[in-house]
């Protein structure tokens, strides 16, 4: 079906390959949803849109791939370790990322944005300073990179665990093989959202943050630290962003400084979509702009992806802005 | 933190001495600001013919024509100042504004050129309407949703929109993605006898001047124009709506009729720019619509300090002029810019030059920043 | 900072007083990057990335050409021409004002470039309407040859060449049936897919297009398994080709991987890892090795690596204006008329230029190069 000269919907296309894009989708969703808790905390809390948390992911990609060459492992060194070996590297890899992408975020909220609150500047410099911080540190990672990709150790080698047929039960869908890689994406992200999720909910340092996010100056009357609160937050977007960082690794196997701002947006998007400032609207979003982006691929074309992604953040935005799970600790419509 | 109160009392002194010389020319008679600002705009017009050694371009090796540089950095400026009536004088924040500059150099070089998919082939002079017209619809269309939305979010659907058109640019039959569209027509004209280029049209290839000289032409009315709007009544109600939307309504002020008015009005100017560019690169694909330069405009307006065109258009020259001036550091010029807006937000939010009334709005919100703290 | 900036625009105010006096001529600073101070008569410029995220492929292109002034001026030492450096960033934005600049200096007799068929798109009708000649080295949509430029030249086969003969090494020497074809979108992919698409007919079974700056191809791998193909033709670059090979082998699609000289680059070799292997790149360029004479021993000697992309041919591109140079050429006019009748041997190939700026098709080699052991190494050219 045409829709213009250049852009047809493929029912077809879409239906054979439902389960794979679905896979996809969901792997996919889970790294957009890992990224998209930070930018929901930070939103949440301070009504700031943290443009430069793509570049805490990014520093996080890259301090992962330094840290497993120190040990020896870099791209295309052939055979894979040993599992045990594999689970040390990884582990490793994650709490290097995530110590550095923790790191990155409160540096820039020292350094950029702490000096805005106490002046009580307005929104747009606060956006301002945020994108002349992400692009900052990407050019930064550029330079210091010449600009030249990085390949990923191969750490993890798919190995397929699940092989699902559709068409033992008559439907005419490609089948598809979920590799241990992407149920591992995805559980990782359930785990880190659960343990993001219970954090703000039952420990006494989510209630801070949570408190903050209702009403700061209550929150102050109360006895909170409103700057060590926001250092909490950013501190766990960017854990939160590390993890992300290490699946997006494995994942896809190269990164160069300019993947930040891409998946940035999808990510606060997934975000919005979800409800902001509400963890579990994260997940539900990331996971929910994962599918239907790849479905948009296989009914659109791959060349109409992000348009589908941009589309759907517009709409959201125009007719629910509070997202679909509603719930929010700050507020959309003015 | 000596390095950061060395540099604010430079910056206070330089503040005092821009006032000091503001207060004088404001209480220069009529007819001598009339004069200076006419004295400058000639300035301006001859300035690609004058031979300033330090400034130009094209003084060092592999350098760009200095016409060249002056006829983009013109283009930008009227980009600026359509974004200052959007961010600046309504407080909209759009960082999508490249959309209508891309509407308006498409709009010019589908109708315009042979090569594109409307068959016939439109004069220049017709062209340039048809691209202010649809820019302010799209405008329109773009606004009529979305401005509802608090500003991050309004930030953020604008930005979206950006992309999507940046997209369908480089996906769509119609705009021939990067392959782009060529022979995009210029404004008609030759060269008069006895000049360098006798004979050959005026706005062609090897001279980017005329290009110059004539945006020059539509950034003053441009600019007089904007002006009138900022003393009527649209003026005083985008003042109100940017202080505080609640309280302006309550007084009954329309605030989405005027937000949806800043918004085609800016996007007109800035489908105008547009249109400028096509023209004078006589060539577009999509990769000249991309969301940095997008950023790169709004920086610009913010640095050079919004609601205050002058600010604006140092802002957008310092932005545009500096890396083609410093080539060879053009390697780390995204690198410096990104720094440069870090430092020049935080210390000094109200930009370079301010209007007088943000500067005083932004001095009012660290008063009170200072108070919470106080009492609370 | 903004002492500088006072003091700057201050300068400018007190300039603009001093108009009368500021009559001296552009001061004439183009200083050529290699040579000794520029006290020589002429110049040729090189257009193209020479920094920015294509410096990569913009470099070999430039060392040749700086390979070869620095050759003819050891020869020629009164007839000394400089080299000019116009960096358009491989962009389009860039490119008019560059040119623009080229054109008004006079002593600019002929430029190597512009690298990138988009900045050659936006700046040809200037150097038309300069008579500058212009002869490039990698720039290769066919239809900039059709835009009517007299001054137009490239020392290699074009798309339409390149394209037919990917089609025929697919067919013919790898015996696929079934090749999937995936294009970036990009000015150079789009062309080069649709020629090989003609080229392959039937044995298309599926293509797609992919976003320049993606990374994740997911949706394009479940496209690309479920068609199963034998041959995978990516016309794109070495950004978005290794990642794409990388994912595409994860997900245990086993095709031949072949691309264009767009992925012939280290980066599709990082890009992709071990998906890398066993790749085939196709490329109207030579390898050095093969290059006639010591060119490729030269280039090594001066600069320490191998010659890279298109070095070869932008070497003969350059000794092409320098020998019009020293046959006494003095204007542009009579370089034009020098290169139409330019009939000579080159590291490349044998250069002579056809009424559109081609070469003949007779000479066009397209070159095929395998990826082993974590490097590029030529094999046989197409015939």
């Amino acid at each position: 079906m045409k829709i213009s000269a250049s852009m047809t919907a493929d029912f077809g296309d879409l239906w054979h390959n439902l389960a794979d894009l679905t896979v996809s989708g969901l792997t996919q969703g889970s790294i957009y949803a890992l990224i998209a808790l930070g930018y929901t905390l930070v939103y949440g809390v301070l009504q700031l849109i943290n443009f430069a948390h793509s570049e805490v992911f990014l520093v996080g990609t890259y301090s992962s791939i330094i840290l497993w060459g120190w040990f020896g492992f870099s791209s295309g060194a052939g055979a894979v370790p040993a599992l045990g070996t594999v689970i040390v590297m990884l582990l490793l890899g994650t709490l290097m990322a995530s110590a550095v992408s923790g790191g990155t975020a409160l540096l820039i909220e020292r350094i950029a944005y702490r000096p805005l609150r106490r002046k009580n500047a307005p929104r747009l410099i606060f956006l301002i300073t945020a994108i002349g911080a992400s692009v900052a540190i990407s050019e930064l990672v550029g330079v210091l990179t010449e600009r030249k990709p990085w390949g990923v150790p191969a750490l993890v080698r798919p190995s397929v665990q699940w092989h699902i047929d559709p068409r033992d039960i008559g439907l005419d869908i490609q089948p598809v093989d979920i590799t241990n890689l992407q149920i591992g994406i995805v559980l990782v992200t359930i785990v880190m959202w659960y343990a993001l999720d219970t954090f703000l909910n039952k420990t006494k340092f989510g209630l801070g943050i949570r408190s903050v996010a209702q009403d700061e100056d209550t929150a102050a009357l109360m006895g909170v630290n409103k700057d060590r609160v926001i250092m909490l937050t950013f501190l766990l977007g960017g854990l939160a962003a590390g993890v992300a960082a290490v699946l997006y690794n494995l994942k896809i196997g190269t990164i160069t400084f300019n993947i930040g701002f891409l998946l940035g947006i999808k990510a606060f998007t997934a975000a919005v979509l979800g409800g902001i400032g509400n963890l579990r609207g994260a997940l539900l979003g990331g996971l929910a702009l994962g599918l239907v982006e790849n479905w948009g691929a296989g009914m659109f074309g791959n060349s109409w992806m992000n348009v589908v992604a941009f589309v759907v953040l517009v709409i959201v935005l125009m007719f629910r802005p509070t997202g679909l799970l509603g719930e929010s600790l700050g507020r959309a419509r003015a | 933190m000596k390095v950061v109160d060395k540099l604010r009392a430079a910056d206070e002194r330089r503040v005092q001495f821009n006032q000091g010389i503001r207060g004088r020319w404001a209480s220069l008679p009529k007819p001598a600001r009339i004069a200076g600002a006419v004295a400058g705009i000639v300035l301006l017009f001859a300035l690609p013919n004058l031979n300033i050694p330090f400034i130009r371009t094209d003084s060092i090796a592999g350098g760009t024509s200095f016409g060249f540089v002056l006829s983009s950095i013109a283009i930008y400026v009227l980009v600026a100042i359509g974004l200052n009536v959007v961010i600046g004088l309504a407080g909209l924040l759009d960082l999508g504004y490249i959309g209508f500059y891309a509407v308006g150099a498409y709009t010019v070089a589908i109708f315009g050129s042979p090569n594109s998919i409307v068959a016939t082939e439109y004069p220049w002079l017709v062209c340039i309407p048809i691209a202010i017209a649809l820019t302010m619809v799209s405008g329109v269309i773009l606004g009529t949703p979305t401005l509802r939305l608090r500003g991050d979010y309004l930030a953020i659907v604008t930005l979206g929109f950006g992309e999507i058109i940046r997209i369908i640019a480089v996906n769509s039959a119609v705009t021939n993605g990067q392959r782009g569209i060529a022979a995009i027509p210029g404004p008609p004209g030759t060269w008069p006898a006895g000049s360098e280029f006798e004979g050959t049209p005026l706005f062609g290839p090897v001279d980017a001047r005329p290009y110059y000289w004539l945006t020059l032409v539509l950034i003053v009315a441009v600019v007089l124009g904007v002006r009138q709007l900022e003393r009527s009544r649209v003026g005083r109600s985008w003042l109100a709506v940017r202080e505080d939307e609640d309280a302006a309504s309550l007084m009954g002020v329309q605030a989405f009729k005027f937000k949806l008015w800043a918004f085609a009005i800016g996007a007109a100017i800035g489908g105008l720019s547009g249109a400028l560019f096509a023209s004078r690169q006589a060539y577009i694909n999509s990769n000249s619509f991309n969301l940095l330069l997008s950023v790169m405009f709004v920086a610009a307006v913010v640095l050079g300090g919004q609601g205050n065109m002058f600010g604006v258009t140092i802002g957008t020259v310092l932005a545009f002029y500096l890396p083609e001036r410093f080539r060879e550091f053009q390697e780390h010029r995204d690198l410096v810019f990104g720094l440069a807006l870090i430092v020049i937000m935080v210390l000094r939010p109200q930009g370079l030059f301010p209007s007088r009334r943000r500067a005083k709005e932004l001095a009012d919100r660290k008063q009170e920043a200072k108070e919470a703290m106080a009492g609370g | 900072m903004r002492r500088t900036l006072v003091r700057t625009l201050t300068g400018v105010a007190v300039a603009a007083v001093l108009i009368g006096t500021a009559a001296c001529a552009p001061s004439d600073k183009s200083g050529d990057n290699d040579a000794a101070s520029g006290t020589c008569t002429y110049k040729i410029a090189m257009m193209g990335p020479i920094t920015g995220d294509n410096a990569g492929l913009g470099k070999p292109i430039l060392q040749a050409v700086q390979l070869a002034v620095e050759q003819h001026k050891a020869k020629n030492a009164d007839k000394c021409v400089e080299l000019v450096q116009s960096d358009d960033k491989g962009t389009e934005d860039a490119a008019p004002g560059l040119a623009q600049q080229l054109v008004a200096d006079q002593k600019v007799l002929g430029v190597v470039g512009p690298a990138f068929s988009g900045p050659t798109s936006a700046s040809g009708d200037i150097f038309q309407a300069g008579n500058l000649p212009i002869i490039s080295a990698s720039a290769t949509r066919p239809d900039l040859a059709d835009r009517g430029w007299t001054v137009f030249h490239r020392t290699l086969g074009n798309d339409a060449s390149q394209g037919p003969a990917v089609a025929k090494f697919i067919k013919d020497s790898l015996k696929a049936t079934k090749v999937f074809v995936i294009d970036d979108k990009s000015d150079y992919g789009t062309g080069l897919a649709e020629q090989a698409t003609a080229g392959l007919g039937s044995a298309v079974i599926g293509s797609e297009s992919i976003q320049q700056k993606q990374t994740d191809f997911s949706a394009v791998v479940a496209k690309v398994k479920t068609a199963a193909p034998d041959a995978i033709f990516f016309a794109g670059y070495y950004a978005e080709g290794g990642p794409l090979a990388a994912q595409l082998k994860s997900a245990g699609v086993d095709a031949q991987f072949i691309g264009p000289d767009g992925i012939k680059d280290q980066g599709f070799i990082t890009g992709a890892a071990d998906a890398a292997e066993g790749s085939i790149i196709t490329c109207p360029c030579i390898p050095a090795e093969k290059a006639t004479g010591t060119f490729a021993a030269d280039y090594k000697a001066k600069f320490g690596e191998e010659a890279g992309t298109y070095a070869a041919e932008a070497f003969d591109a350059a000794n092409v204006f320098l020998a019009g140079v020293t046959s006494g050429v003095t204007d542009r006019a009579k370089m034009l008329e020098f290169i139409t009748a330019y009939d000579q041997p080159g590291v490349s190939k044998h250069i002579k230029f056809d009424d559109k700026g081609e070469i003949d098709k007779s000479v066009i080699v397209i070159w095929t190069y395998d990826v082993k052991g974590g490097a590029i190494v030529a094999r046989e050219p197409i015939q």
